[in-house]
Parts: structure tokens; sequence; C-alpha cells
């Protein structure tokens, strides 16, 4: 019996093993060793038709309980303009394979064109990739960059209050490449200034990665650290949740020379993991160091405006293990996704999002505080959507009552400690149900 | 005056005073095609013999740049940063670093030109 | 695809006071004005202006420029771009999922983490591996994962001077790029005439420095390694792990699994072999395997079924360590699940040899124009070395470029490297016997173009929304933003 993927007919077959000279299928592969041929069926069930495939997700969907969102933790849930969706869906973007031919490829490349000018933008950078997977790996893609920027100052120095998975990142991406990274200890929910002071002056730092906002929400503040970074010689990495630079000071504005994070925020629904978004932006002096794929404008034969993969000697398939990075794409259509939202929403759009997302969190902090429940863990400190309370009651307690209303608290950070986000999606119905939730303990 | 050649086709012309100049040779800069590029390190950075100092890279091609000799950069071919195709124009003219040699021994090691065209000739990749 | 180029940049449509938006009102006072001043962003972003319709017109014209397998075939050699079903697009849609935090807990996601656990179980039948992680983001993640994995288990054994890896001179550049990232040092291994692997070469490199060796198999140029029995040994006496690269998995559908060949770490493409869409280069998914007894070492998070059928997220100190923020890229996990559930054994056991016979055939039929330097049974792909007649000086690259004039996407050119002349065509068994019919015309034309007007054939494309762009003009004189040009 065929498949509906398979146009093969008995006929066709019979016309193309004689071309091929063999009798059957089974005689292409008569080089392969015998005691290596699979000689039984995959355990895996026979095929499904499309009503089975989709019986089959939905009863899997059924056993996932919906969740009013209040989780961050580095990934929000952020709306989705009904456009990006309909766009992405184009199979001109969705099949269309890794744009090496040009010609016929200029919708890639345009989209990446226009997506690096707006991600340098938002950054404050001078210049953008074409993406990363994620905010973790981009921010490990940073760190070897750092590490290998001088021979003199191989070491690179994290702080402690960057979210945890990208840590955890880090440390792997550092224990087999062969890098000496060295954590900034946290001073009151920031990163201690004087330990990074003091680990500056040992003189072989040659990276610092700091994040804005930091693992626990609150902003922190870099003044004056671009001068003492830059006085050692050493790189100044921020990372931050792409849409908040909107409205915080951006890494451009600080005097970063790289700027990294995950673009999630930028509507890309959660989908319990990814796709997601990897940004890496920074100064021009360092594009030809930076990792992954950029696009860049140039003119064809016959003088029009055209775009090409560009700066191509940085990448895998030239270098091979003299390479900077073993990335071979970017992440495509993640990429067009932003760059469509970004288009929609405009300035305005995106600094909105980031105000109606502030006041429904500090609302929310304010009244969990005076449930007597749990208090933020730093009272004096500035966040904008997400902040972390520390409570008197188990924080999965809380978690479970919550989801009995049909909320996800947030993040259990530690057994005593809840990590909380508020975006535009949050009703306030949601958020006075999260309150009254919480009083009732 | 007298310039040396690597098997991997830089060459190292060395002045009266024993400073040497290091670049590609013609063979190189026809094999690469255009120059688009020219990572060049910082005076005063030291190798040592066989050490990349650089990288040079066409559109389609990069290709790592090694020292013949061991010695301190005193001098890099500014020129380079602006207009890299110099190097297709001229190779053997437009040097890349200026050295200052720390063990002229080892210039016994490379082949003159009359070695260098024979290696040619042998076909290497 | 149009011929006439659609050549706006969004920032040309933008028009001061127009908007695309629509968000809610908030019913809480405002609280960024709490924030201090010195933390707040001072400078316009200079996103553009535009209209809702101003956006769809002007990504849906752009989208014109763009081929893709929904708009033809493409032949291209190692990338398996087959088709990609729609019931897969919808699967991957799901709203309870798509709105599913990354760390929602386990007691309430167990449907999704099922979702994990049946995509990665069948893997491991299908790889013939003990488990896989799905975590890693794109093959070249899941090489890098696998390679770590490596080192990590060396290390496990207390054993710290393995610092090499063995990769064949005929490895694509992602294979040491990955190995270096790694912290591991390349030593290449010639191959025979014939393009596999020169075992005598192997011997003398394989001691107690080694960490792994990397293949794929069939390798580079569609060939089945048939040492493979022996290389493993070869790599197991000298206590390295034998690692293999999925990019070339889809003709051993049905036919071999990795694991029974003796490899005991591997990736896979999901958007070769398991058609989920390459989306103009990402998000792609590189699943990692590993034979019985490596388990424990595969990334964290790991995904566990329990004794009492429920799932479970777990970290473990033993692991290699983290390599992504989450479990992966969840979405295009169900796009690769719907595949294989439609296929199911019977479609998953037909189709490498479904592919393998298109790629024979295609073979057969252009031998005699084009130059065919290993003459023997291939398996998904195989490569020539440009025209047989060399005389009209008409290149690979010229032959690729007049294909996009016939509608067509070019194959994949100037790899592997062991010929001048490489190209490299995979058609995958979702083509018809019609398609593969026209492209072989087309291929034959183009021969005898070669030969009657050479001038043509290396001036195309001439039909294309582009002509040939000058490369390199924009690695000289970069400009990469909309504000440099």
């Amino acid at each position: 019996m065929s498949h509906r993927y398979f146009p093969h007919t008995d006929e066709d077959k019979r016309i193309m093993l004689e071309k091929c000279g063999v009798g059957s299928i089974e005689a292409l592969f008569a080089d392969i060793p015998a005691e290596l041929r699979l000689r039984r069926p995959y355990a895996l069930g026979k095929q499904m038709s499309e009503v089975e495939v989709r019986d089959f997700f939905s009863r899997l969907s059924a056993r996932c309980t919906p969740l009013a969102c209040f989780a961050g933790n580095g990934h929000y849930d952020r709306y989705t303009p009904s456009v990006v969706t309909s766009m992405l869906s184009r199979s001109e973007f969705l099949t269309s394979y890794t744009p090496y031919q040009p010609e016929i490829s200029q919708g890639t490349l345009q989209y990446i064109f226009e997506y690096q000018t707006m991600m340098a933008r938002l950054t404050g950078m001078e210049i953008s990739n074409a993406s990363l997977y994620d905010g973790a790996t981009a921010t490990a893609e940073a760190m070897i960059l750092a590490s290998g920027n001088s021979r003199k100052r191989p070491r690179v120095a994290y702080s402690s209050t960057l979210c945890d998975a990208v840590v955890e990142t880090l440390r792997t991406y550092a224990r087999y490449h062969g890098i000496d990274i060295v954590a900034i200890p946290e001073d009151g929910g920031v990163t201690s200034v004087e330990a990074l002071q003091s680990l500056l002056a040992d003189g072989n730092i040659g990276g610092v990665i700091l994040p804005q906002p930091n693992k626990y929400g609150i902003i922190e503040d870099f003044t004056g650290l671009s001068d003492a970074i830059h006085a050692a010689g050493a790189l100044f990495i921020i990372n931050s949740v792409a849409i908040d630079l909107a409205t915080l000071r951006s890494p451009g504005e600080w005097g970063a020379d790289i700027a990294v994070g995950d673009a999630q925020s930028l509507g890309i629904p959660l989908s319990f993991g990814g796709p997601y978004l990897g940004y890496m932006a920074a100064g021009k002096s360092l594009m030809r160091k930076l990792p992954g794929r950029i696009v860049g404008a140039t003119v064809d034969a016959s003088g029009q405006r055209t775009f090409v993969l560009t700066l191509q000697a940085r990448e895998q398939h030239i270098r091979r293990e003299k390479a900077t990075s073993n990335i071979c794409s970017n992440q495509g259509l993640m990429a067009l996704f932003v760059t469509i939202y970004m288009s929609l929403m405009g300035d305005e759009g995106l600094r909105k999002v980031n105000s109606i997302s502030a006041a429904g969190a500090h609302y929310l902090a304010r009244e969990l505080e005076l449930t007597g429940k749990m208090r933020l863990s730093f009272p004096d400190r500035p966040f904008l959507n997400e902040f972390e309370m520390t409570t008197s009651i188990p924080a999965e307690r809380i978690i479970d009552a919550l989801a009995a209303k049909d909320i996800l608290a947030g993040v259990a950070t530690a057994p005593d400690r809840l990590l909380v986000a508020v975006t535009e999606m949050r009703t306030a119905d949601e958020i006075n149900r999260y309150i009254s939730t919480v009083k009732a303990l | 005056m007298k310039t040396y050649f690597t098997p991997t086709h830089e060459y190292l012309t060395v002045d009266s005073e024993g400073n040497g100049f290091v670049g590609i040779t013609d063979y190189a800069q026809k094999a690469l095609g255009n120059v688009v590029y020219v990572d060049m390190p910082e005076v005063g950075d030291e190798f040592s013999e066989g050490d990349d100092f650089g990288a040079i890279e066409s559109v389609k091609a990069a290709s790592d740049l090694i020292i013949p000799a061991s010695g301190e950069v005193i001098e890099v071919n500014g020129a380079l940063e602006d207009n890299p195709r110099l190097i297709n124009e001229d190779a053997m003219a437009n040097w890349i670093i200026k050295i200052r040699l720390t063990d002229p021994a080892e210039l016994d090691s490379l082949m003159d030109l009359d070695a260098y065209m024979a290696y040619l000739a042998s076909d290497p990749h | 695809m149009n011929n006439k180029l659609y050549d706006k940049l969004i920032f040309e449509l933008s028009r001061q006071g127009r908007r695309g938006y629509s968000l809610p009102e908030t019913a809480f006072p405002d609280a960024v004005g709490s924030i201090p001043e010195n933390l707040l962003r001072k400078s316009e972003i200079g996103l553009p202006q535009v209209d809702e319709l101003t956006v769809v017109r002007h990504y849906t014209n752009m989208s014109t420029n763009n081929f893709g397998v929904d708009t033809g075939f493409y032949p291209l050699g190692s990338c398996t771009m087959k088709y990609n079903p729609k019931i897969n697009e919808e699967m991957a849609a799901a709203p309870v999922i798509a709105a599913m935090h990354p760390d929602q807990p386990a007691r309430f996601s167990q449907g999704a983490l099922a979702i994990y656990h049946s995509l990665a179980s069948a893997l491991a039948e299908i790889g013939g591996m003990a488990e896989f992680t799905l975590n890693p983001y794109a093959g070249a993640h899941g090489e890098l994962t696998g390679l770590m994995l490596a080192r990590a288990y060396h290390d496990s054994r207390g054993d710290k001077k393995r610092t090499k890896v063995i990769i064949p001179d005929s490895a694509h550049g992602t294979n040491p790029a990955s190995a270096a990232v790694a912290g591991l040092k390349v030593v290449p291994v010639k191959s025979l005439p014939d393009g596999t692997v020169d075992v005598e070469a192997l011997a003398p490199l394989l001691d107690d420095t080694v960490a792994a060796m990397m293949m794929t198999n069939p390798n580079t140029l569609g060939i089945f390694e048939r040492q493979i029995p022996q290389i493993a040994k070869m790599v197991h006496d000298a206590g390295a792990l034998l690692y293999y690269d999925g990019a070339n998995l889809n003709p051993m559908l049905g036919i071999a699994r990795p694991g029974d060949m003796g490899f005991d770490i591997m990736h896979i493409n999901l958007h070769k072999t398991f058609s989920t869409p390459h989306g103009g280069g990402g998000p792609g998914s590189g699943p990692v395997g590993v034979r019985a007894g490596l388990e424990h070492l595969l990334p964290n998070p790991r995904v566990v079924k329990k004794d009492d059928g429920t799932y479970d997220i777990v970290s473990s100190p033993d692991s290699m360590g983290r390599v992504s923020s989450t479990l992966g890229n969840f979405a295009v996990q169900m796009r690769a699940l719907s595949y294989i559930l439609s296929l199911g054994s019977d479609g998953l056991m037909e189709a490498g040899g479904l592919a393998t016979l298109n790629a024979n055939y295609i073979k057969e039929s252009l031998r005699d124009l084009y130059d065919l330097p290993v003459d023997t049974v291939c398996k998904h792909e195989f490569v020539f070395d440009g025209l047989k007649d060399k005389s009209t000086g008409v290149t690979t690259l010229n032959v690729a470029k007049r294909l996009l004039d016939y509608g067509f996407h070019a194959p994949t050119i100037y790899f592997p490297l062991l010929f001048h002349e490489s190209l490299m065509i995979e058609p995958t068994e979702t083509e018809s016997l019609d398609t593969i019919d026209s492209f072989i015309a087309v291929m034959r034309d183009i021969a005898h173009e070669a030969a009657a007007d050479p001038e043509m054939v290396k001036t195309a494309p001439h039909t294309t929304p582009v002509r040939r762009p000058d490369d390199t003009e924009a690695a000289l004189h970069p400009r990469l933003t909309f504000d440099e040009l």
C-alpha cells in the first residue's frame, strides 16, 4: 500500500529500477553487510490518518492544564498579533532553505536585513547578526567571543544575577571549550560592583556579562561600569529581555560592546520551550568576530539593490576548525516573526506593552504584600514587570492553590521564593483572582 | 635585501637593518581571489616561527597567516585596512607586517626564490 | 515565484503617525514613572510606523521573491528537502501547548511531556539508541552537544588526556567547527578514491588521546561505509567513542540503524529526515541519542517516564550540563512526531528505499553528460564532478545558476571538497517521477546549452527577481543595516 507522501506507482518503480539496472529496491542496498540490516518493522505502530493524528494530539493536549501565566524567568506570555501568525504560514517563507541562492531568496534576505536593522536600533548598537538559537546560547557565544578577543585576557566574568538557565549554559560551554569563567557575587539582589572592580583589577578579564533586568526582575544600575570595564581592556556584554529595552536604558546607552539575550518576548508564543530567538548586536568593530549569519546590501549584475549573506569567511563551512562558532543557520522564521511584530507595534506599541505589564506587576506586588503571606525579596529595588516574593507558606503550595483557580502563580526558584511576572496578557480579573486566592490561603 | 618563502605561501623580505617584511605570495593571492579583509596583529605583538599572526579573507575563502620567522611586530601596513585589494594588485609590494627578527638563524630553514618556484612546480596545495 | 523583484524595505513605507498595533487599556496606575530616570531609555528606537494592511502587503509581496519546497523541487545534496506536510503545522499550533510556559510544573504538563517522550522514544527505535534528548536547538547544536557528551564520558572515567577527534576529510565544515567549540583538536583521516574512510590510514591515528571519531553513513558521496563494523571495533578498542552525524540518516529509514552499526552517540536533524520546515534557515531541532550506559550523561533537564506511567523533568549532577534554556524547540518536535505518526512503521520502512531509488535514477539518467567520479550504486545522494565536457568553460556554479532560470533550486555545489566541481544531488522520496524527469530534461538541456552558447549559461540566471549579486562589494564595504544604505 502506498502512502500519500510517496508518489511512486508500481509502474514508476518499474521504469526507474530498469534505468538503474536492478530488479528491486532491495538490490540497491546489496552493499550493506547483512548483519547490519534491519530485518523487522519499527516498533512504532501503523500509519495514522489525519483524523487519528488529530485525535492523538488533542488527547495529549487535554492532559495539559491551561493556566493564566504569571511565570517569567526569561520567557513571557505575550500578545501575538494575528498578522504575524498569518504571514509566517506563507510557504514561501516556511518551506524555503537557507538563502544560499540569493537570486531566488531575496524574501528571506530582505527580512533578515530588516531584522538586523530593528535589532540594532532596539539594543542601541550599530549592527546585529541574523539571530541565534535562544538567549542562553547567544550569551554563551558572546562569552566565547570575549574570551578569544584578546590573548592576554582570556577570562570572562559573569554576574550571579543572570538567570540560572543562562548561567548553567555558560558553565557547560566554558567547561568543554576551555574558558576560565568567574562568577561575580551578588549583593542585595544586584551584581556586586565592588567584587567586579576587584576582578577587573586582576587584569586578565576579557569580558564581563551583566543582566538587565536580572533574575529577580530587578533593573540594575550600571553607572560608571562601562568606563571601568573598558579601562581594564574587557568587553562589556549586557544580557536583556528584548522587549524591556523599549523602556529601559539600552545596552548602547550603557556603553556596552555586545547586547545579547532572548527575543521571545517580542510576541513569540511560549510553546513549552520554543522555538524562541537569541539575538546578538554589537559595535561595528566586532562585525568580523560575530558568530552566525549576517546579511549585507550590495547590487546585482544589473545594478539593482540586492541582499546577500556576507562576511562568510567567519563561518564554519569555510573556517572549519578555525571557525568562531559552529552555527550553520539562524533562527530563520523566528527572526521574521519578531520583524513583523516590531513593524506592527512600532516604538509606541512596544512602550505600551511595557507600561501595561509594569502597571499590572506593580499593583499585584503591592497587593500581595498586603496579604501578609509574602513580601518582596528586595523591596527597595526597581523593577519593570517581574519581581521575586519571599513566601511564608511553601511556594509550591501557593502554585497548587492558584492552579486550582486556573492560574500559574510563577516560578518557584526556592522553597520559599516565588518569581512572578505580569504581562499585557493578564486581565484585571486574573490579577484580582490571584490576589484573592492568596488572601484566602 | 633577500626574500625567503614558506610552504604556506608567505614571503619574508629582510632589509639591510635586519628587519623583515611579511606578506603573501602572488600564487597565494591568485588562489584566494579578491581579497576583502586582512586581519592584522597589533604593533608590539610577538610571534614565534609558525604562529598564526592574522588571517586573510576573500569572499569565499579564508586563510591563516603564518609567520615565517620569530619576531616582534614593529609596523602593520595600514593601507590594507582601507584597500585590501592592494594585495591582488601587487602581493610582493604590499607587505602585511614589518617585524624585528628575534632569531635570524631561522632564515636558513626557509626557501629561497628558486626553491619556492620548484616547490610550486611540484603542484602543492 | 515572481520574476520581478519586490524591492521595498519596511522602513521605506513608514509614515509618521501611522500605527499597526492593538492593545487593551490597563486598569492599574502607571508604574514606569516609579523607575529612576537614569535607568530608562532616552532615545527613540526608530521602528517603522505602518498600518496593518501595509504590513500584510509588504511581507506577502516579499515572500514572492522566495523559492520554497511548496514552490518547486530542491535537488539540494545533504539537505534532504522533502515535503513538509501541512498536518504537522496544524498540530504544532495546538492552542493549549502554544500558550504553555516552559517552567509550568510537570504535574500540569503531562500531555506535553508525553509528546516529548513519545518522539524521543520513536527516535531511539529508529536510531537503535537507548535514549534521546530533544533539547538541542539545531543539527549543529546537537553535534556540539554530542561531542561535549563524549568528553563528559571520558571525564567521568577520570581519563583527561583524550583531546582529539578524528573526522574524515570529506566531512562538512560543521563537524570540525563543532569539535573546536567543544574544545577538541581535529585530526583528519583520508578518504579512499571512492570516498569511503581509508581504514589503513585510520589505524595509526587511533591512540589514547582520541576522544571520538565522527562519521556520517552513508557518507557525503552517498556511499555506504561498508567497513563500519571494523571501524567501530578499532575505535572502541582504542577506548574512544563513535559519533554518528545524522545529516544522512534519511536513506537508512527501514534499512539499517546507527546503533546496530556500532555508533555510541548520534544526532538527528529533524528538519531533514523528519520533514520539519527549514524556515529559510531555522528553527531546527537536533536531538541527540546515546547507547545504553551513557544515558546519565545526557544534558539537563531530562524528561523521564516513571513507573506509574507519569512523566517528570529531572536534572542530575552526573549530566554533561545544560545546553539550552528549555527542553528545546518544542513546536518543531511536535511537527516531527506528527510526521512519524502519519507515516507509521510501514511508511517509514519505505522512505529510505524510495529516496535511494530516486537518487540512483537521476544519476543513471545524467551520467552520459555529467562527470561521475565515483561510479557505484549510491544511497540518498550522489556527486557529479561538473559537466563531462570541460572544454566549454561552463562551471558547476554556472549550471547551478542556470537551473534557477528553469524554476529549480540549485543542487549543493563545491561540496564535498574532494572534487573541484562538486555538484551534489539529493532528490528525497517525496518527489514524483514526473518532477524528476523534468529536472533531468533541464539538466540535459543545460549541458547542451553549455556547448552551444556557453556565454548564456555563464551569465545565468536571466529570469530571476535579481541577477547575480556582487559578493565582493558586499564583503569589502559591509552595509548591514538600513542606516548604512
